[in-house]
C-alpha cells in the first residue's frame, strides 16, 4: 500500500518547525506503524536525508514510550492502543496521514516528534515514598486488600505514562496521569500513610510543571492506551479537598525523591 | 511568609476547580428554584404578584442573603473560570496542526463563550425585572404585568430564549461535571454518561423558556 505522510520536522528545541510531506510507498498493511516510520526513514537515511526522529522502546505497548499524534488523535484511530501496536491496515491505500508530537507546554519538543516528558517524572517524584516494608517478601496475603480496591489501584497502576492524555486533553491538562498515580497507591493500605502529603504534593508539582486545568472533556480517557478512567481525577480531587482541609502547619512528614 | 491553606487551595488548579464545582452546584440549585417559582406565572396574576411580594417584602432579609449569596458564588465561579482558561491557554501554546475531538460534547465546548454570554445576560436580567431600570413600563408590585409587557418586545424575548439556550449547554455539562470535580460521583462504567445532568438541562431551561414563549406567542397579553 501507499501513504503519503505530513510529518512534523523540527531540527532542535528552538528550531522552528513545519510539516513536511513524504511518500511512502511499498508498505505492508502487516506493518506496525513504526515499523512504517522505519522504512520512510531507512529511504531517507539511502538518500542523505536527516530521518525522523521519534521515541520507541519496547514495541509491544507497555512501555510508554512511544507517542504522537496520529490524524488529530493521540496515538491514532484505534482505541486502547499506543502508536507502535497501531498497523498499517487500519488506514487505507493512499491515505494521508498527519503525524505531529503531543504539544504542552509541559512537553517542549527536543526533536521532530520527540517531547520532553520529564514533567512527568517530577510529578512522580513529588509524590514521595510509601513505608512498605522492604526487605524479604512477606506472605502474599500478609495485608488484606479488599478485592474492589485491588482492582481500581490495578486500573490506575497499568498507566504507562505515555503522555497521550496530555497530548489529547484541549487544555493540555495532565489530570488523567497524576490521577492514576495518585489512585494507585491511594487505594492500597500501604499507601495510607502518606496519602494526603502525597495529593497535595503531586497537585501542587502537576501546577509548576504549567500544564492546564481539568475540564472533563473525556478526551483523555478516550485517548488512553490503558483504558484510565476519569473516575480517578474525581478520586484525586477528593483527595486533595480532603487533605487541604486537614492540612496543619508544620505536620509535613516525610521527605520527596 | 508562609502562605495560608486557602491561599494555596486557591492557587492550585485543582482547589480552582472545586471552588467552581462548589459555587456552580448553588446555582444550579438556584436556577431550579427560580424556574419552579416562575411557573406560577399560569397560575394568574394574583397568585405571581403575590410570590413576587413575599420574595420582595415578606421575607426580604432572606431574599437578600440568597442575593448575597448567589453574588458571591457568581463572583468566585467567573474568577475562577477567567484564570483557570487563561492557564489552560498557556499551556498550549504551539497548536497542533490537526486536532480531532473524539468524545467532547458541544456543551463542553461552549461552556467558556456561553458563560459570557449568561454574564452578560444576567446583569440585563435584574435591571429588567428586578429593578426596572431597563424595562419600558415597570409597575412595583406588578410583576405579572411586568412580565407580559417585557417579553412583548421581541429582541428582548429572543435575547431571553438564546440565554436559556446557552443555560441548557452549561447546565449539561456542568451539573454533570460539578459533582465529578467534587469527587462525589460515583465510580461508572461509562464516567461520561450523565442522566441527571441532561434531566436538569432540559427541564430547568424549557421551564424558564415557557413565560417568553407564552408571551410571544399570544397565548397569554
Amino acid at each position: 500500500m501507499k501513504v503519503v505522510l505530513h510529518v512534523w520536522r523540527q531540527a532542535g528545541p528552538s528550531a522552528a518547525g513545519s510539516l513536511v510531506d513524504y511518500e511512502a510507498n511499498d508498505i505492508s498493511p502487516e506493518m506496525s506503524f513504526l515499523e512504517m516510520l522505519d522504512v520512510v526513514n531507512e529511504r531517507l537515511i539511502v538518500r542523505g536525508e536527516v530521518p525522523i526522529a521519534f521515541d520507541h522502546d519496547c514495541r509491544e505497548g507497555i512501555c510508554g514510550s512511544c507517542g504522537m499524534m496520529i490524524n488529530g488523535a493521540a496515538h491514532g484511530p484505534m482505541k486502547l492502543t499506543t502508536a507502535c501496536q497501531l498497523h498499517m491496515r487500519s488506514f487505507k491505500d493512499g491515505d494521508e496521514i498527519w503525524i505531529e508530537p503531543w504539544r504542552a507546554k509541559a512537553f517542549p519538543v527536543i526533536k521532530d516528534l520527540v517531547v520532553d516528558r520529564g514533567a512527568f517524572d517530577r510529578i512522580i517524584q513529588a509524590g514521595g515514598f510509601v513505608s512498605a516494608p522492604t526487605g524479604s517478601a512477606q506472605d502474599g496475603n500478609a495485608i488484606p486488600i479488599a478485592k474492589q480496591a485491588a482492582d481500581e489501584a490495578m486500573d490506575a497502576a497499568a498507566c504507562i505514562g505515555c503522555g497521550a492524555c496530555v497530548a489529547a486533553c484541549p487544555n493540555a491538562s495532565a489530570s488523567l496521569f497524576t490521577a492514576a498515580k495518585i489512585t494507585h497507591l491511594g487505594d492500597l493500605p500501604q499507601g495510607q500513610p502518606e496519602r494526603m502529603r502525597r495529593a497535595l504534593a503531586m497537585v501542587h508539582q502537576m501546577d509548576i510543571e504549567t500544564f492546564g486545568s481539568c475540564t472533563l472533556f473525556g478526551e483523555c480517557q478516550e485517548a488512553c492506551p490503558k483504558g484510565i478512567s476519569i473516575d480517578t481525577i474525581a478520586r484525586m480531587n477528593w483527595d486533595y479537598l480532603f487533605a487541604a482541609a486537614t492540612e496543619r502547619q508544620g505536620a509535613e512528614v516525610g521527605g520527596t525523591g | 511568609m508562609e502562605r495560608s491553606g486557602l491561599r494555596r487551595f486557591w492557587d492550585s488548579s485543582v482547589g480552582k476547580k472545586i471552588v467552581m464545582g462548589a459555587t456552580g452546584l448553588i446555582l444550579v440549585a438556584f436556577v431550579i428554584g427560580h424556574m419552579a417559582g416562575n411557573l406560577q406565572f399560569f397560575s394568574g396574576p394574583a397568585r405571581f404578584n403575590a410570590y413576587s411580594h413575599l420574595l420582595q417584602v415578606d421575607v426580604i432579609e432572606l431574599t437578600w442573603l440568597l442575593r448575597v449569596t448567589l453574588l458571591a458564588s457568581v463572583v468566585l465561579h467567573v474568577i475562577a473560570a477567567y484564570q483557570l482558561t487563561m492557564q489552560n491557554r498557556a499551556a498550549r501554546p504551539a497548536d497542533y496542526v490537526r486536532r480531532e475531538p473524539q468524545v467532547s460534547t458541544y456543551a463542553a465546548r461552549t461552556m467558556r463563550w456561553g458563560g459570557v454570554y449568561l454574564l452578560l445576560f444576567i446583569p440585563y436580567h435584574l435591571l429588567h425585572f428586578t429593578t426596572g431600570t431597563l424595562h419600558p413600563a415597570f409597575v412595583r408590585g406588578e410583576a405579572y404585568g411586568n412580565v407580559v409587557i417585557g417579553f412583548q418586545t421581541m429582541w428582548v424575548a429572543l435575547f431571553y430564549l438564546g440565554a436559556m439556550a446557552f443555560l441548557a449547554l452549561h447546565l449539561y455539562h456542568g451539573a454533570w461535571a460539578a459533582f465529578r470535580t467534587l469527587g462525589i460521583a460515583r465510580p461508572s462504567n461509562d464516567p461520561l454518561h450523565r442522566r441527571l445532568a441532561l434531566a436538569i438541562a432540559v427541564i430547568v431551561p424549557a421551564g424558564f423558556s415557557l413565560l417568553p414563549l407564552s408571551v410571544m406567542l399570544g397565548f397569554i397579553r
